[in-house]
C-alpha cells in the first residue's frame, strides 16, 4: 500500500533523550489511560445525578408512608401490594396500553406510506419533507387545545361532519373508545411526519441497485417496498417501535387537556381516559401520597422496560 | 413519536424538584428599602384599588398579588408551600372549603390574635369568626373576606323565548323550592328554545347539599358520613331528578366550554355564589349584558364558599402582613371588595352599609345584588366541611357527571361515589 504510516513522523532531529523521564511517564500513562473516561465523564455524572439518583430515590420514597410531611414510616412493598389491589391502578394500565396500540399501530404505518411517498421524485420535495415534521413544532398544549375544541359534543368539527352524513353526535369523553380514539388522533397528528422523516433517512441509505435489480426481474412497486424497502429499514422500524412504546407509556398532556374542568387529572367521570402518569400525579401531587405515587411511577418503569425487552425480543427474533 | 427524555418515569422527583424551586421568592426588602408583601390569592377578591390606596397610606410598602386562575390549581400549590416552609409569601387566601386542613395545624401560621385582632371580633359574622379559629378559641388563623351567599342567575332573554315571567321577583317566585325549580325547568324545556335549563349538575347539587344541615361528608368530629348523612343522599337524589327531566346541558364549571356557554347562552340558568358573578360577567362578554339577572334561590339560603386572609408563619414580614390583612377584610375593605366583583361581605357592618345594602349591579340588569345576597346571607347557616371535603366532592361531581352522560343508572353512581370516598379516606 501506498500510505502504510499516517502518524508524524518522529522528528527529523532526534529526541535529546531517547527514554523519557519517569515522571512524565507516569503522567502519560494516566493521560492515556483515563482521560478517555474524563471526556465521557459528563453524560455518566449528569445521568447518575437527574436519571439514576431519581430513579432509586423514587424506588426508596415508595418504601415508606410519605406525604408532604416528609418520610413517615417505612412499610416495606404495602404500597405495591394496595396497587396491585387498586382497581383505578390497572384502569389507567388498560388506558394507557390501550391509546399505546391506538396511537402507535396507525401512526408507524402511516408514517411508512408517508415516506416512500417522500422518497419518490416529486416536485418540491423539500417544502413536502419540511411540512411533514411542521406538527411536532407545534405545542403539545396548543394540540391539546385545538383537538378537544374539534373533538367537542356540542359543537365540535367531528360532530359535525358527522352530522352531515346523520350520524348523532358523539359525546367523546363519555366511552372508552371515543375518547381513546380522540387522544390517539392527537398523538398520530404530531408524530406521524416525524416517524416518516426517519423511515425517509434510512430509505435513502437502501442501495439503488436493489431496486434496479428487482425492477429487471419484474418486481411491482408494491413488492419492492415489502421485500426490499421494509426489511432494510428494519433497524429503524425497531427504534421507532420503542421510543413510541416509551413516550406512549408517559402519554400525559393530551389526555389531561381533553378532561376538562377542576378535576381532569381524574381522565373523564369514569376515568374513561385516565394514564398511568395522570394517576400518578393524582396520587402524589393532588392527594399528595408520595409514597403511592412513587409506587406508580416505578410500576411505569418496569412496564416500559418490560415493552422494550419484548420489542426486542421480537426483533431479534425476526432476524 | 419523540425521543422524549425517558426521565419522565421520575416526574415525581423531578416534579419536586421544579416546585420546590418555583416555590421561592416571598416577601423580601428591595434595594430601595421598602418592604414588599406578597399576597397570594385564586378566582378574583377585587383588591386591586385597596392595594393602591394602602400603598398610598403606608410609603414604605409595596404590595404585590400572585393570583392563581383556579381554586383547584391554586390549593395543592398551597399545601406545597405550608408545607415545605416557603413559597406563601406573606398573605394568603384560605377557602372554606380546606380550612379545617389547616385550623387543625395553627401553627403553621400567625396567631392574628397577637395582633390585635381580638378587638375586631365583633366585625365578623360570629360563625365566619369561629371557622378560622381554633376550638378553644385561642387562635385566630384567619379573618373572613366574604361569603358565599346564594343566588340564581338567569337569562332573562331566554325565559322571555321560552314565555316564563323575566321579573326577578316574579322569577323567584317560580322556585319557593327546588321542586318548584324542577317543574320551572320542565316547562322551560318544553318551549323549546334550544338552550338547556342549567349548566351542570355539579353546581345544583353542590348548593342543595349546602342546605342541608350543618354537615355533608363529615360530621363535626371529622368521621366519614356520606352514606349515613340523609342530607347527602337527599341533595343527590333532588339532583339526579332534574338530570333525568333532561334539564343539564352537562357542561362541567370552568371548561371552555363552560366559558362559551355563557356566550352563546347554553344555559338559562345557574346557581351562583355571589363571588361568582365576577366571572359570568367576565365569559358572557359586554355583548350580553343586560340578558343575565339575579333572582332568590330555591330552598332556604345558603353558604357555597368565602375565603379568609391568612398570614403564613414562614413570613418575614409578619407584623405589617397582619395589619395588611386587618385592612382588607375590615367592613370598608370588604365593602371596596363586593363593589368591585360582588364577593359578598362577612362583616355585619358592610353587609348593613348602605353602600352595600343598595348596591345594584349594573351588567346583572341593575339587579339590587346588595339586598337578595344580603337577605341571603342573613339566613346562613355556617356548615361544618371536614378535611378532605373538596376531593370528595371532585368525586361526587364525576359520578354525577357518569349519570348525565348516560354511562351509570343514579344507584350504580351513588354506589360509586360512598365507594370512591371511603376509598380516599380509608
Amino acid at each position: 500500500m501506498a500510505v502504510t504510516d499516517v502518524r508524524p513522523r518522529p522528528a527529523a532531529a532526534p529526541r535529546p533523550s531517547p527514554v523519557p523521564p519517569p515522571r512524565r511517564g507516569f503522567l502519560a500513562h494516566v493521560d492515556a489511560k483515563w482521560s478517555p473516561y474524563l471526556f465521557i465523564a459528563p453524560f455518566f455524572v449528569i445521568f447518575a445525578i437527574f436519571g439514576l439518583f431519581p430513579l432509586a430515590y423514587t424506588g426508596w420514597v415508595s418504601l415508606h408512608e410519605w406525604d408532604l410531611g416528609g418520610a413517615g414510616a417505612f412499610i416495606g412493598l404495602d404500597n405495591y401490594a394496595d396497587l396491585f389491589g387498586d382497581p383505578d391502578f390497572w384502569n389507567a394500565v388498560v388506558n394507557t396500553l390501550g391509546m399505546l396500540v391506538l396511537a402507535t399501530v396507525p401512526q408507524l404505518l402511516l408514517a411508512m406510506v408517508l415516506a416512500s411517498l417522500l422518497n419518490q421524485k416529486l416536485r418540491g420535495l423539500t417544502f413536502l419533507r419540511m411540512g411533514v415534521v411542521l406538527p411536532i413544532v407545534t405545542s403539545v398544549a396548543a394540540v391539546g387545545i385545538v383537538f378537544s375544541q374539534i373533538f367537542d359534543r356540542d359543537a365540535g368539527m367531528v360532530n359535525g361532519i358527522l352530522g352531515l352524513f346523520d350520524v348523532a353526535p358523539v359525546d367523546w369523553r363519555a366511552d372508552k373508545w371515543s375518547s381513546w380514539t380522540a387522544i390517539a388522533t392527537m398523538v398520530n397528528w404530531r408524530w406521524t411526519g416525524y416517524n416518516a422523516l426517519i423511515y425517509l433517512a434510512a430509505m435513502q441509505s437502501v442501495p439503488r441497485e436493489l431496486y434496479e435489480a428487482a425492477t429487471v426481474d419484474g418486481a411491482s412497486k408494491v413488492r419492492q417496498f415489502r421485500s426490499i424497502t421494509v426489511p432494510m429499514i428494519r433497524p429503524a422500524v425497531v427504534f421507532t417501535v420503542i421510543v413510541s412504546t416509551i413516550a406512549g407509556m408517559q402519554l400525559f398532556t393530551e389526555p389531561l387537556i381533553f378532561g376538562q374542568g377542576g378535576f381532569a387529572i381524574s381522565g373523564g367521570s369514569l376515568r374513561q381516559f385516565q394514564t398511568l402518569s395522570m394517576y400518578m400525579f393524582e396520587k402524589a401531587f393532588r392527594e399528595f401520597d408520595y409514597g403511592y405515587g412513587s409506587a406508580v411511577a416505578w410500576m411505569i418503569f418496569l412496564l416500559i422496560t418490560l415493552l422494550a425487552v419484548v420489542n426486542f425480543l421480537v426483533a431479534r427474533r425476526g432476524n | 413519536m419523540a425521543v422524549r427524555p425517558r426521565r419522565t418515569v421520575l416526574a415525581a422527583l423531578v416534579a419536586t424538584a421544579l416546585a420546590a424551586t418555583a416555590a421561592c421568592g416571598g416577601g423580601t426588602d428591595s434595594a430601595s428599602g421598602k418592604t414588599t408583601l406578597v399576597v397570594k390569592t385564586f378566582s378574583q377578591f377585587g383588591y386591586d384599588g385597596l392595594y393602591q390606596e394602602y400603598e398610598a397610606a403606608h410609603p414604605g410598602i409595596t404590595i404585590k398579588e400572585e393570583n392563581i386562575g383556579k381554586l383547584g390549581d391554586y390549593l395543592p400549590k398551597l399545601q406545597q408551600w405550608m408545607a415545605a416552609g416557603k413559597g406563601a409569601g406573606d398573605v394568603v387566601a384560605l377557602e372554606e372549603g380546606i380550612l379545617s386542613q389547616f385550623t387543625a395545624k395553627p401553627d403553621q401560621f400567625v396567631n392574628l390574635l397577637d395582633h390585635g385582632a381580638g378587638e375586631l371580633k365583633p366585625n365578623f359574622l360570629e360563625w365566619k369568626w369561629k371557622q378560622a379559629s381554633t376550638p378553644d378559641g385561642s387562635k385566630v388563623i384567619g379573618l373572613g373576606t366574604d361569603v358565599g351567599a346564594q343566588g340564581m342567575c338567569y337569562r332573562t332573554d331566554l325565559f322571555a323565548k321560552a314565555g316564563l315571567p323575566t321579573d326577578r321577583e316574579a322569577v323567584g317566585a317560580l322556585w319557593t323550592t327546588w321542586d318548584d325549580y324542577l317543574a320551572t325547568g320542565r316547562r322551560f324545556t318544553d318551549a323549546g328554545t334550544g338552550a338547556k335549563f342549567f349548566d351542570t349538575s355539579g353546581g345544583v347539587y353542590q348548593n342543595i347539599l349546602m342546605q342541608q344541615g350543618d354537615h355533608t361528608y363529615y360530621d363535626t368530629s371529622n368521621k366519614l358520613v356520606i352514606d349515613s348523612n340523609p342530607g347527602v343522599r337527599k341533595a343527590w337524589d333532588q339532583t339526579v331528578a332534574l338530570v333525568g327531566a333532561g334539564l343539564s346541558a352537562n357542561i362541567d364549571q370552568y371548561s371552555p366550554q363552560w366559558n362559551a356557554g355563557f356566550k352563546n347562552g347554553a344555559f338559562a340558568t345557574i346557581p351562583c355564589p355571589s363571588w361568582m358573578l365576577g366571572t359570568i360577567e367576565k365569559q358572557s362578554g359586554p355583548e350580553n349584558k343586560g340578558k343575565w339577572d339575579v333572582a332568590r334561590v330555591p330552598g332556604d339560603g345558603a353558604v357555597r364558599g368565602g375565603s379568609f386572609l391568612a398570614v403564613p408563619g414562614q413570613s418575614t414580614h409578619q407584623a405589617e402582613a397582619a395589619e395588611l390583612v386587618e385592612f382588607l377584610t375590615s367592613a370598608k375593605g370588604q365593602t371596596a371588595a363586593f363593589k368591585a366583583k360582588n364577593n359578598f361581605p362577612s362583616s355585619p357592618q358592610a353587609i348593613d352599609d348602605p353602600a352595600v345594602r343598595d348596591f345594584t349591579n349594573a351588567y346583572f340588569n341593575d339587579a339590587p345584588v346588595g339586598r337578595i345576597f344580603g337577605d341571603s346571607a342573613k339566613a346562613l347557616k355556617p356548615v361544618y366541611l371536614g378535611p378532605d371535603n373538596t376531593p370528595i366532592g371532585d368525586r361526587v361531581a364525576n359520578a354525577l357527571t357518569a349519570v348525565e352522560q348516560g354511562k351509570l343508572s343514579p344507584d350504580e353512581a351513588w354506589a360509586k361515589a360512598v365507594d370512591d370516598a371511603k376509598r380516599l379516606v380509608k
